[in-house]
């Protein structure tokens, strides 16, 4: 039972990241169609920022955590400007391979500069932040308690952008229909960088969350767990916003009880058949329905 | 108020407007019609901003608009009911009329015109709580509509607003325009339904394969011989 718990609060920890990458993924996607395979590089980007904060500028986590989102936006807005808003009316696949491109500069030009060497986080913060409480055999880390308010945190004021907000209005209405959202006088391009800016600041966060957690980056560290917040966005239905987050802990929790029950091996080998299954059996996600066009 | 020149749009290599000129008077109600294909669509898009023109210019009170983007001519008054009523339907009522005061500040003056669409279309208000995919068509074309006078436009487009809908419906839409048209704003409605919008309108063009044939007035259209055998089934 204990160990049932103790597998619970891991799943929702790790669910938690994997919900902020999906998030990005499926917004962008929602607006322009496109996975956005450089997306899973911003997040390690994030990882190092916070790492620089945290190791040269001496700072705590919750400013590095911000710092990592702020710079962490203005790189998801500039991958934008330069390589995706030139291809606004090119072919999707062009769009596509062009995000490949940028995913293979942005780790190949970070490894270039930082060294492919796996870092850690200083002994003082990982140290602090992985005491907790212990109830029995379980064990709740003040990293975890972090992840999850963290996450939480984020997305309540996520929903809260998009569905009050006049530009999340906008933002939906562009995924919706870009021609009528343009009739009403919406300037699309910058609803486009407005939804970069949001999941690339998630990514961010999840950047920095993650490097503590895992106590180690590099700079292909982003792959993984990036293809895994795509099935997560996938499962819950691309697009969908809240599809992501049920996503995100679904795939989280999968995987951790996977791998606590020890079947370790098998645990990324899950997480895809999960996305095979979902291709097989319900194409659209959880969330999603087959959109029919009404003429 | 709007004027039309020499309007030239390719699509690839298809030239799909050619030399198109046009006028609407301030508080006229002029259609455009023709077959499917002759380019009406294509007229209006390129008018709001959605399409860029090779050649030709487009000009709002004398002022030339050609180059600017879709958002600036909404600005200035243009607003487009496109077709097939393009209402956003994951959103609900009450947030695509929002939407359709995207530019506009006056909080007091939203609420307000708010009212008014209400008022034009009580079903609206029913549902305005509603998502506007679970609308019917008739309700969606009310909702476009509503939407595209909540940016208070000078001139509004109309894009084949009876499409797919029941005669009854057709006749309470054409109604509507009338009365939108009677409380001063100028339309340039585009139809395949030929005979209700020359009954409506004070002037209509007849588009063909990307240039205007014939233009006149609305009953001058309607007794025209040529005009009957190719549009009005007579």
């Amino acid at each position: 039972m204990d160990q049932f718990i103790q597998q619970i609060i891991n799943g929702i920890s790790l669910g938690s990241i994997y919900a902020l990458i999906a998030l990005g993924y499926t917004m962008v996607y929602g607006i322009i169609k496109l996975i956005n395979f450089a997306h899973c590089d911003v997040y390690m980007l994030g990882a190092y920022i916070g790492y620089y904060c945290m190791t040269f500028l001496h700072l705590g986590v919750v400013p590095s955590l911000l710092i990592a989102m702020i710079l962490c936006t203005l790189l998801g807005v500039l991958i934008e400007k330069i390589a995706y808003k030139p291809l606004r009316n090119a072919t999707r696949i062009a769009v596509l391979i062009t995000a490949i491109g940028v995913s293979l500069f942005l780790e190949y030009g970070t490894m270039y500069f930082v060294s492919p060497q796996v870092r850690t986080f200083p002994p003082h913060i990982v140290k602090s932040m992985s005491a907790g409480i212990k109830l029995g055999n379980i064990n709740l880390t003040f990293m975890q308690l972090m992840i999850v308010s963290v996450t939480v945190l984020l997305m309540v004021l996520l929903q809260l952008t998009v569905k009050r907000t006049r530009i999340g209005k906008a933002m939906r209405a562009v995924s919706l229909d870009v021609d009528a959202a343009e009739l009403m006088g919406i300037n699309v391009d910058t609803t486009i960088s407005f939804t970069f800016a949001l999941g690339s600041a998630l990514a961010g966060a999840a950047g920095v969350l993650v490097g503590l957690y895992y106590n180690s980056i590099n700079p292909l560290m982003g792959l993984l767990p990036g293809l895994k917040a795509f099935v997560a966005a996938v499962f819950g239905g691309i697009g969908i916003i809240p599809g992501a987050m049920i996503g995100g802990y679904f795939i989280g929790m999968v995987e951790t009880f996977v791998a606590g029950y020890g079947y370790s091996m098998y645990r990324d080998a899950v997480v895809f058949a999960i996305l095979i299954l979902i291709l097989i059996v319900k194409p659209a996600g959880l969330l999603g329905r087959n959109v029919r066009e009404k003429v | 108020m709007l004027e039309i020149r020499d309007l030239n749009v390719y699509f690839g290599v298809i030239h799909a407007l050619k030399g198109v000129s046009l006028t609407v008077n301030d508080g006229e109600i002029v259609t455009l019609i023709g077959a499917n294909g002759a380019g009406k669509t294509t007229t209006l898009r390129t008018i709001s901003g959605l399409i860029k023109p090779k050649s030709g210019t487009i000009s709002l009170d004398g002022a030339d608009i050609t180059g600017l983007p879709a958002k600036e001519r909404v600005r200035l008054g243009i607003s487009h009911v496109p077709e097939g009523r393009r209402v956003f339907p994951a959103m609900t009522v009450l947030e695509n009329l929002e939407l359709g005061a995207y530019l506009r500040r006056d909080k007091q003056g939203i609420a307000k015109d708010l009212n008014k669409v209400y008022e034009h279309f009580p079903i609206l208000y029913d549902r305005r709580r509603q998502s506007a995919g679970t609308l019917s068509g008739g309700e969606q074309q009310m909702l476009a509509i509503g939407r595209a006078m909540m940016s208070r436009p000078r001139i509004l487009f109309l894009d084949e607003p009876s499409m797919g809908l029941a005669p009854l419906l057709v006749q309470e839409i054409f109604n509507i325009i009338k009365s939108i048209n009677e409380s001063g704003t100028t339309i340039l409605l585009v139809e395949q339904n030929a005979s209700m919008a020359l009954k409506t309108a004070d002037r209509a063009y007849v588009l063909e394969t990307g240039s205007i044939v014939i233009s006149g007035s609305g009953e001058e259209l309607a007794q025209s011989e040529d005009i009957k055998k190719a549009y009005l089934g007579g």
